[in-house]
């Protein structure tokens, strides 16, 4: 995974409550089983003219020509509810998105960016819009920074920022403590043991 | 010991290390997969040289792309179906799972599976990369959604890395009024606080209210808890849960049997522990409930009509709710019920167990669905379309006019294969009515499968109620 420091990118506004999954990457843009492939059908539902289409719908706002560089996406409150499908994190991050600016997430979303590269920052995204011009996003320092100089501290916990910063692999972070977990499990067995199918 | 809640007591049953800043190191005692994200995070997996950990303890059905009509085969409606069942399969049997596939007896919507089976138990961990994962936590047991990246960590090491989340406890006290159930409540606590209302916590739901409901509408309340972007919800494990399981394929043997469920008896929030968000409700307040809009808490009364602005504006912004009337076609103050459908959905891992395939089927015996509606009916697993077909539910249903599926998620989303037509309306007994969720352009209703059949019968939407 890439490692996350500073990001300075235009962001781009689409600021509806409740964007779910269905509509990040709608189920029918899933068609193979890997992890790639799935930028076209990023928003495809709001992003094209007709069902099936790549004819670009003007009205929507990742095909307005201003944000063609856009890296920072700005929502509302709830971003990614709905399905778990990492599939969404993975159409943003593969369309370019590093950071998402919204009041508030779904959790298994806010998850799933963490996996992926992708910031997921808690602001109020409105008020960010307002700003013209490009946003820095400084994740050690946990800033958004408007050319305006308008500045805004955000939250993060300590071990998704670990791992965006540090671009880390969970898995292996994990596997370090391996004979740790198995001694939790064997001491667990014996105190559960209906848990243990073999 | 402080006092603490049942979430708490099974998290440090399960903390292997603190990792520092609130996140712990949990052990995971079941991991399941389906076709549509399962096969990528096991192929994943593979891919990078890692293998499953506890493949016992790890299990895999076909669910969410598999077709549902009669004489189903590995070859789908959506067109790339085919790949993730066999990906899936192949990947399965390679990690050494224990895969449900199709013309398995125990297949079926991998929630409705693992209750069914004894999979899930009070007090274990289990996750599975699907956000109504959290439907299990009826059965007492810490149970929750997570993506494909998450499901391959939890495969490769038996554990995740986890931020402790905060916690809400919902009370419901009272009695539900005739023909209320569990679905009109989960769609009544969307309404009053709102799809972002649980706020990633995990969710508690007590009272006497809640004690009352049988395993599957328990399930059903915990359901619709991802709904409400909650961590997930948890129903302390009681006689209940403990009748259900006895006896059930992965439940604990005889021999172990009060081993277990002394442990689980413990496994309860004490009296005076303390939650970070307290909410209670009368269940005397809860009616059936019907949705208008394009999320969740965009949901009334079904006696009631589509609000007027002013009365939602706490939960929904302007634009909402303009844009989900305008994607509805409906018009504040235009009564719910009366609503003219174009088709009837009864299944998905909401309302598909047998209780509500009884329930439902006793409103719709002798009579007929409207002619101009196509109404379907998709049993939750091959155990639930089995037990339904041997005491006539079947024959009720076919008699009526609904199409009688094999079990899976089918038309609860539209993955490119089947699906309801653009600008149909439909009431479907599914937990999600956004966008084109049912099929381009689709209107969605969220109903309990009361209303689904009564108003399949009417061919407009309609109070159960009206047909007792």
């Amino acid at each position: 995974m890439t490692p996350f420091t500073t990001l300075t990118a235009d962001a781009a506004p689409l600021l509806r409550d409740n964007v779910d999954t269905d509509a990040i990457i709608p189920s029918r843009e899933m068609t193979s089983v890997g992890k790639s492939g799935l930028a076209d059908g990023l928003f495809a539902g709001w992003r094209y003219t007709a069902l099936g289409s790549r004819e670009p719908d003007p009205a929507f706002v990742l095909n307005d020509p201003a944000y063609a560089d856009a890296r920072i996406l700005l929502s509302g409150a709830n971003f990614g509810c709905g399905s778990s499908r990492e599939h969404a994190a993975w159409a943003l991050a593969e369309y370019g998105f590093r950071a998402v600016i919204a009041p508030s997430f779904n959790p298994i979303f806010r998850g799933n960016c963490v996996r992926n590269g992708i910031v997921p920052i808690e602001l109020d995204a409105v008020v960010i819009a307002k700003e013209p011009g490009p946003l820095t996003i400084d994740l050690p320092a946990q800033t958004v920074r408007a050319v305006s100089g308008a500045c805004w501290r955000f939250a993060i916990d300590d071990e998704a920022k670990a791992m965006l910063v540090g671009g880390l692999d969970a898995i292996d972070l994990t596997s370090l403590r391996r004979a740790e977990i198995e001694a939790f499990r064997s001491a667990d067995r014996a105190r559960r043991p209906w848990v243990y199918l073999s | 010991m402080a006092l603490r809640t049942a979430f708490e007591k099974i998290w440090d049953a399960h903390c292997i290390a603190d990792l520092g800043g609130g996140t712990g190191l949990i052990l995971i005692d079941r991991v399941l997969l389906h076709e549509r994200t399962g096969g990528v995070a096991l192929e994943s997996l593979a891919a990078a040289g890692r293998t499953v950990n506890a493949p016992a303890q790890a299990f895999a059905t076909m669910d969410h792309v598999v077709d549902t009509r009669p004489g189903r085969t590995d070859h789908t409606i959506m067109p790339t179906g085919t790949d993730f069942i066999r990906a899936t399969r192949a990947a399965a049997q390679a990690a050494g799972l224990t895969l449900f596939d199709l013309g398995d007896p125990r297949q079926g919507i991998v929630h409705v599976v693992s209750p069914e089976q004894g999979i899930v138990l009070p007090g274990v961990t289990l996750v599975c990369p699907d956000s109504h994962t959290c439907s299990q936590g009826a059965i007492g047991a810490l149970a929750w959604g997570i993506g494909s990246t998450e499901a391959e960590h939890a495969l490769a090491t038996s554990t995740l890395r986890v931020k402790k989340p905060k916690t809400m406890r919902v009370t419901v006290d009272g009695t539900l009024g005739a023909g209320v159930t569990p679905k009109d409540l989960a769609l009544h606590l969307l309404a009053r606080f709102g799809a972002g209302g649980a706020k990633g916590h995990v969710v508690e739901y007590a009272g006497s209210a809640v004690r009352a409901l049988d395993v599957e509408g328990r399930l059903t309340l915990c359901n619709m808890a991802t709904e409400f972007s909650a961590f997930t919800a948890f129903i302390a494990a009681d006689e209940t849960v403990f009748d259900y399981l006895r006896g059930r394929p992965y439940a604990p043997p005889d021999t172990e049997w009060d081993r277990a469920v002394a442990n689980w008896q413990t496994l309860h929030s004490d009296a005076d522990a303390v939650f970070d968000v307290d909410l209670a409700i009368d269940a005397a307040d809860v009616a059936p409930m019907v949705t208008w809009g394009t999320s969740p808490q965009q949901a009334a009364k079904l006696d009631g009509a589509v609000p007027a602005y002013a009365t939602v504006a706490e939960r929904d912004t302007r634009e909402g709710y303009d844009r989900a009337l305008a994607y509805m076609d409906v018009v504040p103050a235009t009564p719910l019920a009366g609503l003219r459908i174009d088709a009837a959905f009864l299944g998905s891992c909401t309302n598909s167990r047998l209780s509500d395939l009884r329930r439902a089927a006793a409103i719709l015996r002798g009579r007929t669905v409207a002619p101009w509606v196509r109404a379907i009916c998709v049993p939750g697993s091959t155990q639930v379309k089995l037990a339904a077909e041997a005491e006539g539910i079947d024959a009720i249903f076919r008699a009526a006019g609904f199409e009688w599926r094999e079990a899976g998620c089918s038309m609860c989303f539209f993955s490119g294969g089947e699906s309801f037509g653009a600008h149909e309306r439909v009431i479907s007994s599914t937990n999600r009515n956004f966008e084109s969720r049912q099929g381009p352009q689709t209107r969605t209703h969220l109903a309990s499968p009361e209303v689904v059949v009564a108003s399949a019968i009417f061919g407009a939407i309609t109070d159960p109620r009206s047909l007792a």
